[in-house]
């Protein structure tokens, strides 16, 4: 899931100062899950926002809603009435989410609530953890299901460096050595010797690095009309 | 010294090679200090890399102004802040300034150093960049494409002999053997028993290996060294050695011990050489090799 954490109120509230009518809308999936901007969250964020800017002497009103999923068409597509009576929306999706709602509605400004964080999962309630880059050419399958690129802290290849200790990274005492964790696990497995091969520069032209990444399936496709 | 690097390690000789750090700004007057006092005694002078993930002038500029000063040059080269793009030009121009010695490491992470919030890329993992070397001197680079004038470097790589993860490490040891290094520089090392275990392994190999040997100025240093950098154990014996130096002895302190390791190291035949670190002291290295014999 996409994992995401609220903005500091003062920065929400900078950006919506100006709009005397806003809508907050929250997401119903991803972010509900990480309890960062569900229904919930939607509540508490509008109501810190009305008394912080009634501490400055504003009367703003605050709408609330929140739709299953802010990244797909169908149910952003229930919000039209709702965004087209007020100034501005304010969405505690992810960027996801806040890129959509800007897209249909292109003449209201978009605002975002939350710090879109990275894809993940709980590791317990309460503490996410980061597991996929999403680089778009997925190597779990020789490294045990522990990726490498989104586990050690310098994304190696080939094995650990030098900065493992009791299993963890030179980064943080709090954080794994991916590079331990893959090598334990191939272990368990008797599967070490997949680690032997030598790996050659990983090709990252299907991470990010060609811009904007689109999918494409032909046997899926059919033109939309709005 | 005269001899080139690639031949003091063919040779069998004991070798010994240092270390000089690229100041933070333009003021190469210290550094130049250091290499002329250098140049004479050691077979080699490591040029670290932007050390500690701190800038710094560039080890490639500083590895010309050594072969300008008749010092033998090891450009240390870390995968951290330049991609493969970056490291391949890099390469070449080191070359063609006269550099023959390169050491491949991975680099700490930059949110150990002095730009933290900086992009890091390690685009390349040090194997890696053992082959992207060995690349440019069959005459192409990592892409496949044709060089018009290749290199020739003698190629090192690191290796921590004290690591709590030694099987790993052995993993990347291997691979660092088998994508070309010809001799290995290690991580400080104070412990002689962990280090001949390493020696055991090691030598089912011919790579070069240089123990290294990071000169102790304080028992203080000895305690964040065990706290703070991974893969270095000094031993509490070696800590209360220099903890009961005289005051204003420690750094005194500090070389004997280094001294006496590296003629363990030498009379014992532990390891074909030394690798001397005195980071920011590097004017007591002739001392220290003095006190040892070698």
């Amino acid at each position: 899931m996409i994992v995401a954490e609220q903005k500091p109120i003062q920065e929400i509230k900078a950006m919506i100062a100006d709009h005397q009518k806003v809508l907050v809308v929250g997401c119903a999936t991803c972010v509900t899950v990480c309890m960062a901007g569900g229904e919930k969250e939607v509540g508490i964020i509008a109501s810190c926002l009305r008394m912080a800017l009634r501490i400055d002497g504003k009367e703003p009103q605050m709408i609330e809603d929140c739709i299953q999923r802010q990244c797909e068409w169908e149910f952003v597509d229930t919000l039209k009435d709702k965004v087209d009576g007020v100034d501005a929306v304010l969405s505690s999706a992810c960027g996801v989410g806040v890129q959509a709602l800007a897209e249909r509605f292109p003449n209201k400004p978009v605002y975002p609530a939350l710090n879109t964080s990275f894809m993940g999962m709980p590791k317990e309630h309460g503490l996410w953890v980061e597991n996929c880059r999403g680089c778009g050419n997925c190597g779990l399958g020789r490294f045990g299901g522990i990726c490498p690129i989104a586990r050690c802290s310098k994304g190696l290849l080939n094995g650990p460096c030098g900065g493992s200790q009791n299993g963890k990274c030179e980064v943080s005492k709090e954080m794994d050595c991916g590079w331990q964790l893959i090598y334990e696990r191939l272990k368990r497995l008797d599967q070490l010797e997949k680690l032997e091969e030598i790996l050659p520069p990983k090709d990252w032209s299907t991470d990010r690095d060609k811009g904007q990444r689109r999918m494409y399936r032909g046997d899926v496709y059919y033109e939309q009309t709005v | 010294m005269s001899k080139q690097f690639k031949d003091v390690l063919a040779s069998g000789e004991f070798v010994i090679t240092s270390e000089i750090g690229p100041p933070k700004g333009t003021n190469i007057e210290k550094m130049l200090h250091h290499i002329e006092i250098l140049k004479d005694k050691v077979h080699g002078m490591n040029v670290t890399d932007n050390q500690s993930s701190v800038m710094r002038l560039s080890s490639v500029a500083v590895c010309h102004i050594i072969t300008d000063h008749g010092g033998e040059p090891i450009l240390q080269m870390t995968c951290r802040d330049r991609n493969r793009m970056a490291l391949q030009s890099d390469l070449l121009s080191a070359y063609v300034l006269g550099v023959r010695n390169v050491l491949c490491l991975t680099g700490d992470h930059i949110s150990l150093g002095d730009h933290k919030g900086a992009k890091q890329v390690f685009d390349l993992d040090s194997v890696q960049l053992i082959a992207a070397v060995k690349s440019l001197e069959a005459g192409q680079d990592i892409g496949g494409n044709k060089l018009d004038g290749g290199v020739e470097f003698c190629v090192g790589a690191t290796a921590t002999p004290e690591a709590d993860n030694m099987d790993s490490q052995f993993l990347k040891f291997r691979k660092k053997i088998k994508t070309g290094a010809g001799f290995f520089q290690t991580q400080a090392v104070y412990d002689m028993v962990k280090l001949k275990a390493f020696m055991e392994y090691a030598r089912q190999s011919d790579v070069k290996i240089l123990a290294g040997i990071l000169v102790l100025v304080s028992a203080g240093m000895a305690r964040y060294l065990n706290a703070n950098v991974a893969g270095v154990t000094v031993p509490q014996e070696l800590i209360d050695e220099m903890a009961g130096a005289e005051k204003g002895k420690a750094l005194q302190k500090g070389m004997e011990i280094a001294a006496r390791q590296i003629k363990q190291i030498k009379d014992e035949k532990i390891c074909d050489g030394v690798h001397i670190m005195a980071i920011g002291k590097e004017e007591v290295v002739p001392e220290i090799l003095s006190m040892s014999g070698v």
